[in-house]
């Protein structure tokens, strides 16, 4: 960009002529940003890829790889601060913290992913029955979506986790039903606007039938859409996880989860030690925005004019 | 024979695109439509393929009235009429290649062991290269594309073709071997055609006789 841009500037100042702007609106206004807003977006990509890929390695190589007790109690080792042996300190209990939030990062992507895959299979089965079907099914599924979504994603979750043992899958589940419905109304409005191509008309000349249609043309053109919401949840999902643990509805408070660590460490934070709250704060934050980072630039990829934001 | 009695059709009931129009293409006989756009041709000739279902009126094909509309359609009647589009872009799904494009009807009928057979045959007739085959519509031209729907739309060898503007994108020389392909088609199987479009030229040559859409509008 700047290349281009330094020999018209010189130019403009000399020949008169070309001080007449030839630009668009939108080129001038976005020519001063676009240079930092671009290598911006390159750093925010190669710093999410690289968050991501270090999390993925750590959740994967670590618990199997050394044989530490997470949950090993050494009540002489208590609310150590961060040193060379703790790099993350330790809890009320001695249990070392780098080990506990990498366990608890395991479970709560664990989590998030299958929540995430689960919430989107649920979300596109619905959507495109929606949209396939069409008239008084179409109007039904969609009214009943809209009656979910009314209700807070929090209670209604609290409430799907209240009826289980706490647990994983009851988490899992809880995220999983509550996070179909933005899913279910995107797929819906993508499958809607492919029905009418007239590409379905010659399948039905075809003599496909309904299912043909919605199997071979309809979900194979919303599944980059459906794809992308997959992951768009993820973090989402990572946060509700965390937000259930944090309330003490999730996972039991002595297995490792980011939510029931920040929740165990709130007492020691009022007695001045920061490092059991701050640094699970800091593994639910980081790694939920790189994947947020990294599914932002897959949409502006797919969709250049709608830029990304994050899925809150 | 195929009927369209007094048909009236469109988008909105109260304001339909069609008023009270009928029309009755003979077996193997071939009819050019013609009218300026937005008249209501092409809503027309989507209800006359079963894909569209008109406010009042009725379709007789071959003495028995249509059945149903677009999935409701049995599936013998729907597969009765081969149908052309007049954008190839929109009307070839974007992520199947030629091959699975002029295959998919046979697939969805179950008649999948004839492909091979069929689509070398039809390749040979509509004027495709083999090496295009294996490409997917965004790899081809418009007219190499629409020489795949045509393909398409004769696979399933139908007694009614229904070519709504199909060569109103191209250029002259595809037009003349697309409008040269259906009427060899039309030679060896009998099959009747309805065109419709708004060449006038092309159509009084092409077809047995022409319609204007004035007059049928008018009756």
């Amino acid at each position: 960009m700047a290349d281009t841009r330094s020999p018209q500037a010189e130019a403009s100042q000399t020949d008169p002529a070309t001080q007449v702007t030839w630009r668009s609106a939108t080129g001038r206004a976005a020519a001063g940003t676009r240079r930092s807003s671009r290598s911006t977006r390159a750093w925010r990509v190669w710093s999410s890829a690289a968050i991501v890929a270090a999390v993925v390695l750590a959740v994967l190589i670590v618990p199997p790889l050394v044989d530490l007790d997470e949950q090993a109690v050494h009540l002489a080792d208590k609310l150590l601060p961060p040193s060379l042996s703790h790099p993350f300190g330790t809890d009320d209990v001695g249990r070392d913290l780098l080990l506990r939030c990498v366990y608890g990062l395991r479970v709560s992507l664990l989590v998030g992913v299958v929540a995430a895959v689960v919430a989107t299979v649920i979300g596109t089965a619905v959507g495109a029955l929606a949209a396939a079907s069409g008239g008084w099914v179409d109007r039904v599924v969609m009214r009943l979506v809209d009656v979910f979504s009314s209700v807070p994603h929090l209670l209604l979750g609290i409430f799907i986790v209240a009826m289980f043992r706490p647990g994983v899958w009851p988490v899992v589940i809880s995220v999983a039903l509550t996070h179909w419905l933005s899913t279910a109304r995107i797929v819906r409005a993508e499958v809607l606007s492919l029905r009418s191509r007239p590409y379905i008309d010659a399948a039905i000349s075809g003599g496909a039938s309904r299912w043909r249609v919605t199997l071979r043309h309809l979900l194979p053109g919303v599944l980059p859409q459906a794809g992308l919401a997959a992951v768009l949840m993820v973090p989402h999902a990572i946060w509700h996880e965390s937000a259930l643990s944090f309330l003490g509805l999730g996972l039991p408070t002595h297995q490792a989860s980011l939510g029931t660590l920040v929740q165990g460490a709130r007492s020691s934070l009022l007695a001045g030690d920061w490092w059991p709250t701050l640094f699970p704060g800091l593994f639910i934050i980081v790694p939920t925005l790189a994947i947020a980072g990294l599914a932002g630039a897959w949409r502006d990829r797919i969709n250049p004019r709608r830029r990304s934001e994050l899925m809150l | 024979m195929l009927e369209l009695r007094s048909l009236t059709a469109g988008y909105d009931r109260r304001d339909p695109v069609v008023r009270d129009v009928s029309l009755t293409v003979a077996a193997g006989e071939s009819v050019g439509l013609l009218g300026p756009s937005g008249c209501g041709k092409s809503t027309l000739a989507r209800v006359a393929a079963l894909l569209h279902q008109p406010d009042r009126g009725q379709v007789v094909i071959d003495g028995e009235p249509a059945r149903g509309w677009r999935h409701r359609a049995p599936r013998a009647q729907r597969t009765a009429f081969g149908v052309v589009f007049q954008q190839p872009r929109l009307s070839a799904d974007p992520r199947l290649t030629l091959t699975q494009l002029v295959a998919e009807p046979l697939r969805a009928t179950g008649r999948a062991v004839e492909v091979p057979d069929r689509i070398r045959e039809l390749a040979r007739t509509v004027g495709l290269g083999e090496d295009l085959l294996g490409r997917r519509p965004h790899e081809v031209s418009d007219g190499q594309l629409q020489r795949a729907c045509l393909a398409r739309a004769l696979v399933l060898r139908p007694r009614w073709l229904i070519c709504d503007e199909m060569t109103a994108m191209l250029d002259a020389s595809t037009t003349a071997a697309l409008v040269s392909a259906v009427e060899t088609y039309r030679a060896d199987s009998g099959a009747g055609l309805l065109a419709v479009g708004h060449d006038k030229v092309l159509l009084e040559r092409w077809c047995d006789r022409t319609v204007h859409w004035d007059e049928l509008a008018r009756s």
